[in-house]
């Protein structure tokens, strides 16, 4: 554990050098909260309009064609437009939200903190690893704006589709090529992030804070960082190969034989499209991962601080933590079931799929045991991290269908799926961010949240989620395929359009509820009450500094940690929380 | 506190949605998807049992130890119990798999069994297409440059091969009652996908590869078929219907399809 020496910077005075191109971790970290503030206020306006057009496909509503007079012309959305919606909602939440808040968002401003550091390993790369996220945000959005529109191909970007240009439909020329080109700008900027995480965890940790005595936190924000840094690596490769397919005329995703829109194509062949199915998910996979990692993290952390009693099983998480991280690697096949691969590699994937279905079980246990014999104390951040559990378990149990093989020959691109992924990916690390967003805006900004507007938002939005994304099970085992436009073309789904209404109108409500927090967070920001340095008498490092923390953390002391992170409720000591850098009491009696 | 009977609250009327089975899978047609339909109650049971369980215990931990002002009771964990249910995780996952394997093995390391009629799927963006040996029992060649949809022939057919003279074409699938069926999967320009719910059966379609399946229809009537992967603009209108037929209508069907060529 050398000393944190080389990451120290002195304060910046310029506006520029200390909130734009700031090299300190803490104005990094909320610049990419920001940056996944505005990103989810888009995904979710878009999933709005989906959910509008799905039930209601022939209603003309005049702004929406004075946005898009081409493709909703009259005010009509058109099937590509609907379908441009789709690709972009996935893509902003999946990159720009799920990816972005809480691993460079709260990993950055905390973790530095929480290991004893006084910022990142290299700070000018973290620097340079937001503002190329932000380049890849503004290119991802310009896809909008140019001939054709955004990209229809799904967030998966499945070739032929999004690799054979203009031809296979209306956002396949610029709109696709700006996708594509975004994302690999994007997997720069998390390779950038990755390297920095890992170096920051490696190399930066105070005196006597040893691996397993950091937080659960650092552990998830260390395999997040692992796991972004041989994914993004892939997918970088992939999109490289897909722009060459597409500008340069190679073959990479293509084959041979193709007749698009009445055009036989006859520069292509030897391409698999399999082959970026297996690259895609070979990163796709893991970064379910990374989404909700830093979220198990956080619920750790809070189940534990507000029941006042230590981590149940800290080593046993750990090696969750771990062996999620590995397992996440090689179960990338369970995407792809239907695909048309040899249907022998399903069974390996199966297998090793339901296993890591065992470490999550591993977490969720010991999420119990935590609150077991605790004292819950029932602030808002705490209501969100037990809906993260209460979600995680619901999300979680329906991957046991779709990870076998068998079941997965009906379910597969049905709804039952997207209500899964939702439910897990979505809005379970969506709570993992509001969690961390209750528990640490004190030491972010220094004042304290609104807690009587937190609880009401919590509990709408708590039965919100549930209200629309357990029906879309319902619809999935009812044979509802994903990604159709509306669904008046098939007989047999028109019995399912008032529930599709249902869960639009829940969709409606859900978000409509968001504007509480907006609300809190916006008044709180200017107007809450002035933070103490530790208002959750919680045990880790940043509550030993002020809020907001000063530049370099601790003031130019070094910490120096004697314990573990969750020492709570210590028969013998004065108070209910030792802190990591105070002595624990000496067992008396012996 | 709150939260304890609203997560109980969710939990009973999700159970209920799933056991009132209101939106639910229509009946199978063959026995493959009795088969289905019983792994598919396996799982439910164990999940349900499962989801149950774990969120009514979230539930009464969060009433039981809400905080009184005592003191909370000092814990690291307990190895034991981590063995404990590691391995019953393990275990329940594990054979939920292996009872599934006969069915996957069913419809994907069996062969179509000899004698199934061979059926030719040609999607595209936005349509089906099916195609059906004559009486010579053998496919014509194709040539993608032959295609011609206005003219009714989305194949290509080859008229240089005699083999191809007596194929017949459809824009739906029509299949005998209690047959062994073998379709060979191609498709010409995106991933598409055959779904046909009552078969519980799927099968992504992918331009450069050809991917046969096998299935059995024991029930006569007319099924949906919409496509299961996502191809473009079109994909929600992309739907045909599977007609499972006595097998003298079937013979019926195909001498009128021959006649009107």
């Amino acid at each position: 554990m050398s000393s944190p020496a080389h990451a120290a910077h002195h304060a910046p005075h310029s506006f520029i050098r200390k909130y734009v191109f700031s090299l300190d971790h803490k104005v990094i970290g909320i610049q990419y909260y920001l940056l996944g503030l505005f990103s989810v206020l888009i995904g979710m306006s878009l999933s709005l309009l989906m959910r509008f057009h799905m039930v209601n496909p022939n209603v003309s509503v005049a702004w929406l064609g004075k946005l898009w007079p081409t493709a909703a012309a009259g005010g009509v959305m058109t099937p590509e437009l609907y379908l441009s919606l789709m690709t972009m909602h996935g893509t902003i939440m999946v990159f720009f939200v799920l990816t972005t808040v809480p691993q460079s968002g709260f990993g950055n401003f905390i973790l530095p903190i929480q290991i004893g550091a006084e910022d990142m390993a290299f700070p000018v790369l973290n620097m340079m690893s937001f503002w190329t996220t932000f380049l890849a945000l503004v290119v991802m959005v310009a896809a909008f704006f140019v001939q054709g529109g955004a990209p229809l191909a799904g967030w998966t970007a499945y070739p032929p589709l999004s690799g054979a240009g203009p031809l296979t439909g209306p956002g396949e020329g610029l709109g696709q090529t700006l996708w594509i080109v975004s994302i690999a700008i994007f997997c720069g900027a998390s390779l950038m992030g990755a390297i920095n995480f890992i170096a920051t965890i490696v190399d930066l940790r105070c005196k006597g804070m040893s691996l397993m005595r950091m937080p659960l936190t650092c552990w998830t924000w260390l395999v997040t960082a692992i796991l972004g840094l041989l994914g993004f690596a892939v997918l970088l490769a992939a999109g490289v190969l897909l722009i060459l397919d597409r500008q340069a005329g190679t073959s990479f995703f293509l084959p041979a034989g193709m007749l698009i829109n009445d055009h036989i194509i006859a520069n292509h062949k030897g391409g698999s499209p399999l082959l970026w199915q297996h690259l895609f998910w070979f990163f796709g996979h893991p970064e379910v991962y990374i989404a909700i990692l830093p979220g198990m993290g956080v619920a750790s952390q809070l189940l534990s601080t507000f029941s006042r009693k230590p981590v149940f099983g800290y080593k046993a998480m750990v090696y969750a933590i771990l062996s999620i991280g590995f397992l996440g690697f090689l179960v990338w096949g369970h995407h792809m079931f239907m695909s048309g691969m040899n249907p022998y590699s399903a069974m390996a994937f199966a297998t090793l799929t339901m296993c890591i279905g065992v470490p999550s079980a591993i977490k969720t246990f010991n999420w119990i045991g935590t609150l077991w014999g605790g004292k819950i104390h029932f602030t808002t951040a705490m209501l969100f991290a037990l809906g993260f559990v209460s979600l995680f378990v619901t999300g979680g149990v329906s991957g046991i269908f779709l990870g076998q093989p068998a079941l997965d020959l009906y379910f597969h691109d049905t709804y039952f799926v997207v209500g899964h992924f939702h439910m897990i990916m979505g809005v379970a690390a969506i709570f993992g961010m509001f969690a961390g967003t209750f528990f640490w805006f004190p030491k972010m900004f220094g004042r304290m949240m609104n807690e009587t507007l937190g609880k009401i938002h919590f509990y709408l939005t708590f039965i919100g989620v549930y209200c629309i994304f357990t029906p879309m099970h319902m619809v999935g085992i009812a044979g509802n395929p994903r990604r159709y436009a509306d669904f008046t073309n098939v007989e047999y789904l028109a019995k399912l359009i008032p529930v599709h209404q249902f869960m639009t109108h829940a969709a409606y409500f859900t978000a409509a509820v968001q504007l509480i927090f907006l609300v809190n967070l916006a008044w709180s920001w200017r107007k809450g009450p002035k933070a103490p340095a530790n208002p959750w008498n919680c045990t880790t490092l940043e509550w030993t500094v002020p809020s907001p923390p000063p530049h370099d953390n601790f003031n130019g002391v070094h910490p120096v940690v004697l314990h573990g992170a969750y020492e709570y409720s210590v028969p013998g000591a004065p108070r209910d929380f030792i802190m990591q850098t105070e002595p624990l009491p000496v067992p008396s009696g012996d | 506190m709150l939260l304890a009977p609203i997560i109980w609250v969710l939990t009973v009327g999700i159970v209920y949605f799933f056991a009132a089975k209101t939106w639910w899978f229509p009946p199978p047609i063959n026995q493959h998807g009795m088969d289905y339909d019983a792994q598919f109650m396996r799982t439910l049971i164990v999940v349900g049992i499962v989801f149950t369980l774990a969120q009514f215990a979230l539930g009464w931990v969060i009433m039981k130890f809400r905080n009184d002002g005592g003191k909370a009771s000092h814990s690291h964990g307990n190895n034991a119990l981590e063995t404990l249910w590691t391995s019953a995780t393990a275990i329940l996952f594990l054979g939920l798999v292996v009872m599934g394997t006969k069915i996957w093995a069913g419809v994907h390391f069996d062969e179509a069994p000899p004698g199934a009629i061979p059926i030719e799927v040609m999607a595209k963006q936005f349509s089906w297409n099916f195609r059906y040996t004559g009486p010579d029992g053998k496919f014509g060649h194709t040539d993608l440059h032959l295609i011609n949809d206005a003219n009714g022939d989305p194949f290509g057919l080859d008229p240089k091969d005699p083999a191809g003279r007596d194929d017949i074409m459809s824009a739906s699938l029509k299949v005998p009652v209690g047959k062994p069926i073998k379709l060979i999967l191609h498709s010409r320009d995106v991933i598409h996908n055959f779904f046909v719910p009552e078969l519980r059966m799927k099968q992504d379609i992918v331009p450069g590869m050809e991917i046969p399946i096998h299935f059995q229809a024991d029930k006569i009537g007319i099924y949906e078929v919409p496509c299961s992967e996502l191809c473009g603009l079109g994909h929600f209108q992309m739907r045909t219907t599977m007609q499972v037929m006595s097998e003298a209508d079937f013979e019926q069907w195909k001498q009128q399809q021959a006649a009107n060529k």
